[in-house]
């Protein structure tokens, strides 16, 4: 008589149970309402942030100044950059050789700086008497007295009588285009930081909202504790998917009729394609990571309260391993890189932030690779927890029960 | 190691021996932080019976039920719940009311049923429909699109109920179903478990109000201090306790007095005393040769009450005295 038109429930089936109900319950929810006005809170940080952001663009290795000239005009203007720097504390860029001229030779700094893979603002050829300076119109402009200054001592003319500087003025560099990239990133890093933790947070109200309404209990007895678990966290995960969906949509819509396209932000390393591809990966696995760890929190909490205390710990951990991302970010390619890329729930925001400055993919391959094998880890222990947790947290009284009743049965055992 | 179904059962096995049995459980233990909740439980349900779990509030009755269902694993012991080692295998068949009802807030009433199906196994389009018929039968066609938060306490209880009975399960586990309910739904209830019993579904309850098992259940299991001083028949629970006999003589005093059992107290006109081991009937002629006048004898059989008084001990009942159940709302 059971049941005719069901069957047992595997937990994939139950978990799919779980999720689909949670799914529409957030979904027509005031809190996905909050969700979706979820970016313009990034905006507010953002700006208040704004000096963590300006720290790390300082961070970032300063744009130097290639030098194209006869060896002996090489170390006059090095020679001269040197005096001029301990006078002018330091405000004089660094000079790179990019080649060392015969007299004769035909050099072309424009060329020079497209093909270059230094740091490179700008270049200065021709010689001291009659320096030419070609780069970026902006750092030709910013670099002119600098480069007059060098000059001059290099000539030996003094700081009263300066050559006049050609400049050859060009639409890009590589140093602006790392600075850009470095925007990208940090952009990249903060929305899904953001992203992250607000969806952890709503992942972690919506189960401790069911253990107030003693849902809990009837999802326990019908299905596997691991089933709830997972369904709680994919339902959220694909809430976000919906939302980053209308984000997407909406931004790209005021992109579109503001007549611009992405062409005019910062483009990643990437390219925008696989950096919105890896942006969703990234995003995805970070959020379950932090997912599964609140909620594993969360099934021993019983309050409100109780939840704030108790994830307060992992929500500034997760906030410090955002700084640490930010600050690693800033290093491409060194140690601490490599370390804010290994550690679980730092490596998302390094990776994407890496999309945004190297072109590399395997790394990315990597990374996924890595952080899929400690999601399947955390999630199988913050499963774990859950089950042996969930059902143990009573309301107090129930304690309070057990404590009194654990006195008596001391004072006077039953008799059974 | 013995498995489950293959020794004798420590309490009511002759009545495992009769029926299959819808739970088996041996040696169950549960611990909370070194607080021993549940200290060897053994139970054997028969199939289509009602059985009763009594004891006063924190005997153990929750954790026993909650481990039969599989929502906690026992410390130790054993446990078979329609043929199946693990409780969530035969989830399908299987419905359980907490004694913390819970549903969610903003479902509405129909849904809601239909959820509590697919949790096990139910199809969602068919406990929908399935949800409203029972609504509908119950009375309770006009809460249909209502949203539980816009539902009294008691109507939400009797949506929950429906929707742990709206998959047809063979097996039943109420917790305190009883508690909450005014006088009107309690009858009400009991008719839907003898209803259900009725048809070949296996009803568990706990409660620790006596007069609700003794009215309902075929066998009951009676935990006090997390374990089980008596598993079996009501009216083997009963049959521990010897009936009292109620004796009213128009005599005084004579040599009949000689033919009472030395435990015979005086209250009143009567006399009240164990019935003998030997039986009535040579108490009857003795008291007749002796000229007691018989005005009135009565053999009152024990309650369940007074047998729970002797197998769980004064202090159980007294703790069941205080539990009282919740005022109606």
């Amino acid at each position: 008589m059971s049941n005719p038109t069901g069957g047992r429930l595997s937990t994939l089936a139950a978990a799919y149970v779980v999720a689909r109900r949670d799914f529409v319950a957030i979904l027509f929810s005031r809190s996905f309402i909050f969700f979706l006005l979820g970016p313009l809170f990034p905006l507010l940080v953002g700006g208040l942030a704004g000096g963590i952001g300006a720290k790390v663009q300082q961070n970032v290795e300063p744009a130097k100044l290639g030098i194209a000239m006869t060896e002996f005009d090489i170390l006059s203007m090095t020679r001269a950059r040197h005096v001029l720097a301990g006078k002018l504390d330091g405000q004089v860029p660094e000079l790179v050789e990019v080649r060392r001229l015969k007299p004769g030779d035909a050099f072309d700094p424009a060329l020079a700086m497209r093909d270059t893979k230094a740091n490179l603002g700008a270049i200065v050829s021709g010689t001291p008497q009659a320096p030419v300076l070609t780069g970026p119109v902006d750092r030709v402009e910013r670099w002119k007295g600098e480069v007059e200054l060098i000059a001059a001592e290099a000539a030996g003319m003094g700081p009263k009588i300066t050559p006049v500087v050609t400049m050859g003025k060009l639409t890009g560099s590589t140093a602006d285009t790392k600075r850009s990239r470095v925007v990208t990133a940090q952009m990249g890093q903060v929305v899904l930081f953001l992203l992250t933790m607000l969806l952890a947070g709503m992942v972690l109200s919506n189960l401790v909202e069911e253990k107030g309404n003693k849902i809990i209990e009837v999802l326990a007895a019908a299905i596997p504790m691991d089933a709830v678990f997972l369904g709680k966290l994919f339902a959220m995960l694909a809430v976000s998917w919906v939302g980053l969906t209308v984000w997407g949509v909406m931004i790209g819509s005021v992109f579109a009729s503001a007549g611009q396209g992405l062409g005019s932000m910062p483009a990643p390393a990437v390219g925008w394609p696989v950096f919105f591809g890896l942006a969703v990966i990234y995003f995805s696995l970070a959020y379950l990571l932090l997912g599964s760890l609140f909620l594993a929190i969360g099934s021993m909490a019983t309050t409100v309260r109780e939840v704030q205390t108790l994830s307060m710990p992992v929500s500034m951990l997760q906030l410090l391993n955002f700084f640490f991302a930010s600050w690693a970010m800033s290093k491409p390619g060194s140690g601490a890189e490599i370390a804010g890329a290994v550690i679980p729930f730092s490596s998302p925001f390094t990776m994407i932030a890496r999309a945004a400055q190297d072109a590399a993919l395997w790394p990315h391959l990597l990374g996924i690779a890595w952080q899929v094998l400690c999601v399947a880890i955390l999630v199988r222990l913050g499963a774990r927890l859950f089950r042996k947790w969930v059902m143990k947290s009573g309301p107090a009284g129930t304690r309070k029960r057990r404590w009194f009743s654990r006195k008596s049965k001391n004072a006077a055992p039953v008799a059974a | 190691m013995m498995k489950l179904g293959e020794g004798p059962m420590t309490s009511n096995a002759d009545a495992a021996a009769i029926r299959p049995l819808a739970i088996e459980a041996r040696g169950l233990v549960k611990r909370f932080d070194g607080f021993t909740a549940v200290g060897g439980v053994d139970l054997a349900v028969p199939e289509g019976s009602i059985y009763g779990v009594l004891g006063p509030n924190g005997a153990g009755k929750t954790t026993t039920l909650r481990m039969l269902l599989g929502i906690i694993d026992p410390d130790e012991g054993l446990r078979r719940v329609l043929g199946h080692d693990r409780p969530h295998e035969v989830a399908h068949a299987i419905g359980y009311l907490p004694e913390e009802r819970g549903l969610y807030p903003a479902m509405k009433a129909y849904e809601a049923i239909a959820f509590l199906g697919s949790l096990r196994g139910l199809p969602l389009v068919e406990g929908r429909r399935r949800g409203k018929e029972l609504l509908e039968e119950h009375g309770l066609g006009y809460a249909i699109d209502r949203q539980i938060r816009q539902l009294s306490k008691g109507m939400a209880q009797q949506v929950q109920l429906l929707g742990t009975l709206v998959h047809e399960p063979r097996l039943v586990v109420f917790d305190e179903p009883f508690s909450g309910l005014d006088a009107l739904n309690q009858g009400k209830l009991e008719k839907m478990i003898r209803g259900l019993a009725a048809k070949g579904t296996t009803v568990i309850f706990s409660t620790h109000v006596i007069a609700h098992a003794e009215r309902l259940c075929d066998e009951v299991a009676i935990i006090a201090g997390g374990k089980v001083p008596f598993a079996g028949a009501v009216d083997v629970a009963r049959d521990r306790i010897r009936p009292q006999v109620r004796l009213e003589t128009r005599a005084a005093d004579g040599p009949w007095r000689r033919a009472l059992p030395a435990d015979a107290r005086n209250e009143g006109a009567f006399w009240l005393f164990n019935l003998p081991e030997s039986g009535i009937e040579p108490l009857l002629r003795a008291l007749i040769e002796g000229e007691a006048g018989i005005l009135s004898l009565s053999i009152e059989r024990a309650g369940l009450h007074d047998a729970f008084v002797a197998i769980a001990g004064e202090a159980a009942a007294r703790a069941l005295e205080e539990d009282k159940p919740e005022e109606p709302r």
